[in-house]
């Protein structure tokens, strides 16, 4: 890169490789990041905290180390933020909602974000959410809406709609989100970028705020898929904190991401994943598929039916962890999810536990499928990001709430843990869609590899927003 | 197996709110009722979906989920 680039919207990459090489000095990096998140994120409003001292220290650390010839990490440099129930020394962790950030401040990093530090990448801030995770709009009724970069008047997604929306306005080359039901593949639909849900007990999440501990996962949002690559590859590893972590040796994905896919099998799910949607959601993933040279199509069985059971265990597990805060801050909840919540708690027990006898039962079926494709492409979201505040959409002819139905393609992927990279289509001048590359357990690497296929093939990418400068 | 909950007449979910809040010590605020019922309705038809599929007695629990 010319000594012109403009760092604060250059990938993950090109970064980590200039102030290795010493080609521009992290602190030159985090200081163009820091005043381009304070020129454009008041159209956005994307973060909720700016580190912006604890970045200058942390970026000129690495210079001081650069100059002292010791070796920096694979992420040198380069900023990131998180979504704010991520834990970060010094600040409550409030998960979008107002009740936690009267919490003590954390006594350190999560996992995660200890993890991307030691490979030498810059926490720069961190991002808004839907209150606890219960969103699928980024909306907030406490630090207000995250907008859509590419066009403000519309819906980020969530809930991790702040990572999702300062990707794509060219804030940070890297975010940190979760999944539980949607909330990283959602977002990277409606705002245009890529996401990595990988395995359920992949990542640690270790120092996050729970939602619901079964379906909870984490992982990163980028522009690239080779930036996702390198964030993943810093963050696998085992951690005891974490009692849902698999005992798996870490399996790097970035070595593989050129192989191409001459050798997968690679599908499209019909059925369930082929209505209840808009066309447009459908014309993404022929899009993609054609740009694969994929012809095979699969029927995942009961997807219907997985919804549903992800619908019944989220509302319960997700009732019984806030079941105190329910009964005595219940006035201090998001409308929208508080009401969710209370209807969670009164869940009779049996339907929870049905809806956990039929994941054995889906999980099987499913991984069978595994035997005859290595990756199913399916939709990310049923329609392109809806205008703020719209509370109902037209499926099929069906008028129905937006906030529960944005997940229907998402939910009965993460019922079981898979590992999906959400890549970024744009069909035409109108906003961007998602699309899910999903391969078995443990297969993030095949996922990544396809996504980059397809990136280098020219059939997806994530340009940055052009958003007015506030200045 | 049946599907109990759609073969069943259709609850009184408004009585049942407002008998299970005290019970989980919870205060149903009556501005509130309305859409926590409606919440109730889709979760009922959402157990309805889940429990009309014929699964083998053996089929366990999956609490915490292992990939």
């Amino acid at each position: 890169m010319s000594a012109t680039t403009d760092w604060s919207l250059a990938p993950a990459s090109d970064i980590a490789r200039a102030v290795s090489t010493g080609t521009v000095g992290a602190r030159d990096v985090v200081a163009a990041t820091l005043d381009r998140i304070a020129r454009i994120d008041p159209a956005v409003n994307s973060f909720t905290e700016r580190l912006a001292e604890r970045a200058t220290a942390r970026a000129a650390e690495l210079d001081a180390a650069r100059a002292r010839g010791d070796g920096l990490g694979p992420l040198a440099g380069v900023p990131f933020a998180v979504k704010n129930l991520f834990d970060v020394a010094g600040l409550p962790t409030r998960a979008g909602s107002r009740i936690n950030r009267e919490h003590a401040p954390a006594s350190r990093d999560a996992a995660l974000i200890r993890r991307l530090e030691a490979a030498g990448a810059v926490l720069v801030g961190t991002l808004g959410m839907g209150e606890y995770a219960y969103d699928f709009t980024g909306e907030n009724i406490h630090d207000g809406n995250t907008r859509n970069p590419h066009a403000l008047g519309h819906m980020s997604g969530g809930s991790s709609g702040g990572s999702g929306a300062a990707v794509a306005a060219g804030l940070v080359p890297l975010a940190l989100a979760s999944d539980t039901n949607g909330s990283i593949r959602v977002p990277a639909a409606f705002c245009g970028c890529f996401g990595l849900k990988p395995t359920y007990g992949r990542l640690s999440r270790a120092g996050s705020f729970p939602f619901v501990g079964s379906l909870d996962h984490l992982g990163p949002m980028a522009r690239s898929s080779r930036d996702l690559a390198l964030a993943y590859d810093a963050m696998q590893g085992a951690d005891p904190e974490d009692p849902a972590m698999a005992s798996r040796p870490a399996e790097p994905a970035a070595p593989d991401l050129d192989r191409g896919v001459a050798d997968l099998r690679i599908a499209v799910a019909g059925g369930y994943f082929a209505q209840g949607g808009d066309p447009e959601a459908f014309a993404a993933v022929a899009h993609v598929a054609r740009a694969l040279g994929a012809r095979r199509s699969v029927v995942i069985p009961e997807a219907a039916r997985a919804r549903a059971a992800a619908y019944l265990i989220t509302a319960a597990e997700g009732a019984a962890l806030h079941l105190d805060r329910l009964r005595s801050r219940a006035g201090d909840f998001d409308p929208a999810v508080r009401d969710r919540l209370l209807a969670g708690a009164m869940l009779p027990a049996p339907f929870v536990e049905q809806a956990q006898r039929f994941r054995r039962w889906y999980r099987d079926a499913v991984l069978a499928l595994f035997r005859e494709v290595d990756v199913i492409l399916v939709p990310s979201t049923p329609v392109r990001a809806p205008r703020s505040g719209q509370t109902t959409f037209v499926l099929d002819g069906v008028e129905l709430p937006v906030r529960p139905n944005i997940g229907v393609f998402t939910q009965p992927i993460s019922f079981i843990g898979l590992p999906v990279a959400a890549v970024p289509v744009w069909l035409d001048g109108g906003l961007p869609l998602g699309v899910q590359v999903i391969a078995a357990p443990w297969n993030e690497a095949l996922c990544l590899r396809v996504a980059h296929h397809l990136e280098r093939e020219g059939a997806v990418r994530a340009p940055v927003a052009t958003v007015k400068d506030t200045r | 197996m049946t599907d109990h909950a759609a073969e069943t007449p259709t609850p009184d979910l408004d009585a049942y709110a407002a008998a299970a809040a005290p019970l989980l010590g919870l205060t149903l605020d009556p501005a509130w009722t309305g859409a926590v019922v409606a919440h109730l309705r889709v979760l009922h038809a959402a157990a309805g979906l889940v429990g009309g599929f014929p699964l083998p007695d053996t089929a366990e629990a999956a609490p915490v989920y292992t990939a």
